[in-house]
């Protein structure tokens, strides 16, 4: 039933997040169709915003955008304006004016997807065996070595690692590809430079949920009990040591599969990264909405799977 | 409670904090983490006002190589690298103060009250973390910004005429601030919820204690290493996000610079035609160098605070 | 202190089965990514192009009407066409879908011959008549075309793009169909850049039935009725466009390359760097070459500077004091060393500036701005000598205008755009320089502005700034199209500066036949602009940039008007030879 309810709760908290974005991008300065050249007579320009209904009240806008605009046609009936979120359109975009909104996030998204999510086994697969074993071997220099490892990887910014990278793996070894999207050889680099960021990160909050649950109560007792070290850490340890890498998941996914401005912007990849950055900055208003809803469903839900699993992973942790 | 496998054994009529503070001091890599973040500190306050060049004059002698006029080399302004990174410096200690100022402070009351409080309390407060995490960061500067600079900016200069640049600076601490603290609470929540049906937390409510004695005397000693950590993350993220924010020109004013702009600006040296190494490699080493001590630091720290070595 | 926990929960045997539970959870999440991976980038491989390249920003649209930006520019003459079209090597205007024009004795009607047998890329024939649906689909201000300024110079084009009456009574187009293959151009005035006009995109022939079908997304709907060289196959946003040789172009048979991939980027690095493996054979503009390698790349054979029409400028607030007063505006002009700032900060070989309109055009020879003798100086000693000279007349007028030595002078900022691709560095690099020499020569100190571009253009347009940032790139090889900028309600002015002497000046070019008389005119004009009044303060003149190998690539030539038709454009069959026995290594690496 909790869950249930959870689920129900998404729809209002996602329309909560799509207001506010409507209008906060709205309340931005400039507009859309701001250039560096006028339009050649205002004319023009009033053209413009009326195809696109700027010229209407913000309330008005934001019944059109919701699909509940209900409008006279020529012939004097009432008649519901096309488009609209009931009907699952967010419009086409204002600075790409062939393109809809759905069509660029449809385009760019399996891209982001793929690139997300090995850059997330990634960093799961780095990380966590490089936290827990830095906490298990806390004391000798394999333990040190193994956190100035992770603290490294977390204060190299993407825009120097990446580059790095392809500077020596792309140029000077000419092991990889030095941009643009298309087989697997191309997707190394970008996962590398997404993924090391994040385990690095993982592997700190790895290193500390071990430390901590080896300290705990009941790994004493099983340790007590005889049980091997081995399998103290792996059966017993580990499911409490990755609750803060859990907890961190949910935000990580959801940063992870909508792109990364930085990685697609080095490597030039058409992913949907760069849009909502782009998007805010050229006051796309339908584009920066649109990514904003995409962007709250997988946060919530991602979030909403982390909750659950810390029931999992710890029996104590309920919902009530 | 005593335990074989801890060694320093201290003595039993030191206070908590003393001891605290004992653990910390025989911790090596910690304290001269410590000093080593110290020193950094002092030089970024002294070296800008030591230096013989300021930090945005600029010279005729453009890109020269580290020399003993210029010790780290000049930039394309000819301005000396070393004041300017340490001016930097500075600047982005403040932005990483204040975001883990923030982080610590309305994050962890943040997530340690959901978690602990459970049921519609914990849901509702999430939701709101849900509700901000998602909203775009940059379109909430761009807003705050040119709503509301002018405004302060015309009030700050009844106070002094250079006050122009500080109206950006409190904008961008906010700004910063605002998305800085909520990871932060999640991770603390989720711990929370483990801690909350531990048996000490139960003993001490059968006992009687009030749910803040609870939360400050019991749950926070046990999330604290999981907040020191996660607050050794947020530095880093918080400066390089500046660097972000300045790159559009949401961020601080030049010729001001700040560690995250200076790095940023360097990447562009790592290219297979031309490296002016210096460029990056001094404010790069001085971040990391910095990262560095402030993660042993934290983990000094996280020991000391331990209550379980208590 | 602690309590045991006697039942501690790892001991249970549920343990065993969560284990289980995430171990094969971690299998089929792993099973699951192998599965995207191989759909993702299984569908991607394809024939490479005969042609790949790089067009900086992703287009905003390809409707040759309502495009504005150079990237979208480039892929529009692609793919439509009008009367004439541009030589490769001038940038001027050569008889595209016209194949011979006459104009009347007062140069202001023109006959356009269209060629026999011109069709779109779906086999329609084109006839005068698409012509003139075309030019008067443009002008409507309902198709939103924001360049429909173009057609102003065309016999009431500006009276109908400011419509506002209704379709009743409002005047039609100078354009009409003589018979199916002559078409008749009527103009306000004579222009002698008219031909060059008739090349823009905005005045491409576009397919009547497909645009009346489809409306204003018509050019989403495939197969897209092309009137140029190429056609249109695929377009991913922020990837690749690929265009294909349009069978049914009267020239095809002189189009070398079949296939083109246009990329979209905005990174400067990664630009170079795709060159360098050979992944691009062309870099057509300089936005995606690092400013900060400019001057390096410019020593290699593959990397091409040339000149074009675009000026890099500063403009004042005159409605603002002290800004108003035009010694003010001179003083602080006088002083900026723009030789210090080409050779410094912008590298890649811009002349200084000293007047708005670039030098190279036809039988103008541009005015003399403030600051000239720096700039013609052949000597240091001569150019230090004349710079001093200028600092001493600027305290001079700046203590006329009541600040001597600077002193209440007040706190004035410099707003510029930051953000988006590698020339914005260079605003504030330039910002920079300027605060420097303004504060040693004349003791006033100004702020830096810096503020993301959307914010940049509105504070700009409601003047609400003190000094900015500005530039601007000539559409034709004429000086009004920099000097028309600057008439007092233009919306381009943006400084506050009305002038109805340079108004009138303009006027009166415009309607004077007599060549020599109408430059002598915007001579006049220009040199009141930036000798006189200095609502501006112009910095220098653009250079542009190609990267392409010369033994690889040919069809390349620098121009002034920065056309550069991808119709001309070819590997050189050597360099395919090659290209094809590497197979997919990575080529020439110099």
């Amino acid at each position: 039933m909790a869950i249930l309810r959870r689920i129900l709760v998404l729809i209002p908290l996602t329309w909560l997040i799509v207001t506010l974005a409507f209008f906060l991008v709205r309340v931005a300065p400039g507009g859309p169709f701001d250039k560096e050249r006028k339009s050649s007579s205002p004319q023009v320009e009033a053209a413009i915003k009326r195809k696109y209904h700027l010229d209407e009240s913000l309330g008005s806008q934001y019944l059109r955008f919701l699909g509940l605009k209900w409008e006279r046609t020529e012939n004097g009936t009432l008649q519901r304006a096309e488009g609209g979120l009931i009907a699952g359109d967010f419009g086409l975009s204002l600075k790409y004016r062939n393109h809809s909104v759905s069509d660029i996030i449809l385009q760019g998204l399996p891209v982001s997807l793929i690139l997300g999510w090995l850059a997330f086994g990634f960093a799961l697969g780095i990380g966590v065996p490089l936290g827990v074993f830095g906490a298990v071997r806390a004391r000798g220099w394999v333990g040190g070595a193994s956190a100035i490892v992770a603290i490294a990887m977390v204060c190299v910014p993407g825009f120097v690692i990446g580059p790095a990278l392809v500077l020596v793996a792309g140029l000077k070894l000419g092991w990889f590809p030095v941009g643009l999207w298309g087989g697997p050889m191309h997707a190394v680099l970008p996962m590398v430079t997404l993924g090391l960021y994040f385990s690095g990160r993982v592997a700190r909050l790895a290193r500390e949920g071990m430390m901590q649950a080896l300290q705990s109560e009941f790994i004493r007792t099983a340790r007590a009990k005889g049980v091997s070290e081995f399998s103290v850490v792996v059966r017993h340890a580990f499911r409490l040591a990755i609750m803060p890498v859990v907890s961190y998941s949910g935000p990580m996914l959801a940063d992870l599969l909508t792109g990364s401005f930085v990685v697609e912007n080095i490597f030039q990849i058409p992913g949907i990264g760069v849009f909502l950055v782009n998007a805010s900055l050229s006051r796309d208003y339908p584009m920066v909405v649109g990514l904003v809803l995409l962007y709250a469903v997988l946060l919530l839900v991602l979030n909403l799977i982390v909750d659950l699993a810390y029931g999992v992973l710890d029996p104590r942790v309920s919902h009530e | 409670m005593s335990d074989s496998n801890q060694e320093p054994i201290v003595s039993p009529r030191l206070s908590p904090g003393a001891r605290a503070w004992r653990r910390f001091l025989d911790n090596r890599p910690a304290t001269a983490a410590a000093t080593f973040l110290l020193l950094l500190v002092v030089l970024s306050l002294a070296v800008p006002v030591l230096s013989p060049h300021a930090s945005a004059e600029g010279s005729d002698a453009q890109f020269a190589s580290p020399s003993f006029s210029h010790w780290w080399g000049t930039d394309i302004h000819g301005r000396d690298v070393m004041t300017r990174v340490f001016a930097g410096a500075r600047l982005s200690f403040l932005v990483g103060a204040v975001g883990a100022g923030v982080s610590l402070v309305i994050g962890v009351c943040w997530g340690m009250v959901a978690g602990y409080a459970g049921g519609r309390l914990d849901g509702a407060m999430m939701r709101f973390v849900d509700v901000l995490y998602s909203l775009p960061s940059i379109v909430f500067v761009i807003v705050l910004i040119t709503t509301l600079e002018d405004h302060l900016r015309g009030f700050l200069s009844h106070l002094s005429p250079q006050a122009g640049g500080v109206a950006r600076m409190v904008f961008l601490f906010f700004g910063l601030g605002a998305v800085s603290w909520l990871t932060m609470a999640r991770i603390v929540r989720g711990q929370v919820l483990s801690l909350r049906t531990r048996p000490f937390v139960l003993a001490s409510r059968a006992l009687g204690a009030g749910h803040a004695r609870i939360l400050f005397r019991h749950i926070l000693p046990n999330v604290a290493g999981v907040v020191i950590v996660y607050l050794t993350l947020t530095v880093p993220g918080i400066i390089l996000y500046e660097s972000f924010l300045s790159y559009l020109g949401l961020g601080i004013q030049p010729p001001q610079a700040s560690l995250g702009t200076l790095i940023a600006e360097g990447a562009a040296q790592i290219n297979p035609i031309r490296t002016y190494w210096w460029l990056i490699a001094f404010p790069g080493g001085v971040l990391a160098s910095a990262l560095l001590a402030l993660n042993l630091l934290g983990d000094g720290l996280r020991d000391a605070l331990d209550p379980r070595l208590g | 202190m602690l309590l045991v926990s006697p039942n501690a929960p790892g001991t249970s045997p549920g343990a065993f089965c969560v284990s289980r539970a995430t171990a094969s959870a971690a299998l089929a999440l792993t099973f699951l990514l192998a599965l995207v991976f191989v759909v993702g980038t299984g569908c991607t491989p394809r024939k490479p192009a005969d042609l790949v390249i790089h067009n900086t920003s992703e287009p905003e649209t390809i409707d040759p009407h309502v495009l504005t930006g150079q990237p979208d520019g480039r892929i529009g003459s692609a793919l439509f066409e009008g009367l004439t079209r541009f030589n490769p090597e001038t940038g001027r205007a050569i008889p595209g879908l016209a194949e011979r024009w006459e104009v009347s004795a007062d140069g202001r009607v023109y006959t356009f011959h269209l060629r026999p047998k011109i069709a779109f890329s779906t086999g329609e024939p084109i006839s005068a008549d698409d012509f003139v649906w075309s030019w008067n689909r443009a002008v409507d201000p309902l198709t939103a075309a924001d360049y429909a300024g173009f057609y102003f110079y065309i016999r009431n084009g500006r009276a109908i793009s400011n419509w506002t009456n209704g379709p009743a009574g409002r005047p039609t187009l100078g354009i009409r169909a003589v018979d199916p293959r002559t078409v008749e151009v009527t103009l306000e005035n004579p222009t002698p850049f008219f031909p060059d006009l008739c090349a823009m995109r905005i005045m491409t022939v576009v397919p009547r039935f497909a645009v009346e079908r489809y409306g204003d997304q018509w050019v989403r709907h495939s197969p897209l009725p092309c009137s140029g060289p190429y056609q249109l196959v695929s377009w991913r946003p922020n990837d690749r466009i690929r265009l294909k040789k349009n069978p049914l172009y009267w020239d095809a048979a002189n189009v070398p390359s079949e296939t083109i991939d246009v990329l979209s980027g905005d990174s400067p690095s990664t630009a170079l760097n795709l060159f360098l493996t050979g992944e691009i054979d062309f870099i057509v503009d300089k936005t995606v070459i690092p400013t900060d390698l400019a001057d390096t790349l410019k020593q290699r054979p593959e990397f091409h500077p040339y000149n074009y029409l675009g000026n890099y400028f500063v403009r004042f607030n005159c409605t603002r004091k002290p800004l108003d007063d035009a010694r003010v505006r001179r003083a602080l002009s006088l002083v900026i060393d723009k030789r210090r700032l080409v050779d410094r900060i912008t590298r890649m070989g811009e002349r200084p500036a000293d007047a708005l309109v670039p030098p190279g055009m036809e039988g103008y020879e541009g005015a003399r701005g403030l600051g000239r003798n720096a700039l013609d100086a052949r000597t240091p000693a001569e150019f230090d000598a004349a710079m001093a000279a200028n600092v001493v007349e600027a305290k001079r007028l700046l203590a006329e205008a009541g600040f001597p030595e600077g002193r209440g002078f007040p706190r004035l900022s410099y707003m510029f755009n930051a953000g988006g691709g590698g020339g914005a560095r260079m605003h504030e690099q330039i910002g920079i320089e300027m605060q420097a020499m303004l504060q040693r020569h004349l003791g006033i100190a100004i702020d830096m502005r810096p503020v993301e571009y959307k914010t940049y253009l509105m504070e700009m347009s409601q003047r609400n700034y003190d000094i900015c940032r500005g530039s601007w790139i000539g559409d034709y090889s004429d000086p009004t199209t920099f000097l028309d900028m600057f008439q007092s309600d233009n919306g381009n002015n943006r400084t506050g500066w009305r002038n109805a002497k340079y108004d009138t000046l303009l006027e009166r070019a415009a309607a004077t036949p007599d060549t020599r008389e109408r430059a002598r005119l915007l001579l006049e004009a220009e040199t009141l602009l930036v000798r006189d009044e200095a609502p501006i303060m112009p910095l220098h003149y653009y250079v542009g940039m190609f990267a392409y190998d010369p033994e690889r690539v040919g069809g390349i030539y620098p121009n002034l008007t920065d056309e550069h038709p991808f119709s001309a454009i070819y590997r050189k069959p050597r360099a395919l030879k090659t290209a094809a026995a590497a197979g997919a290594a990575p080529a020439t690496r110099k």
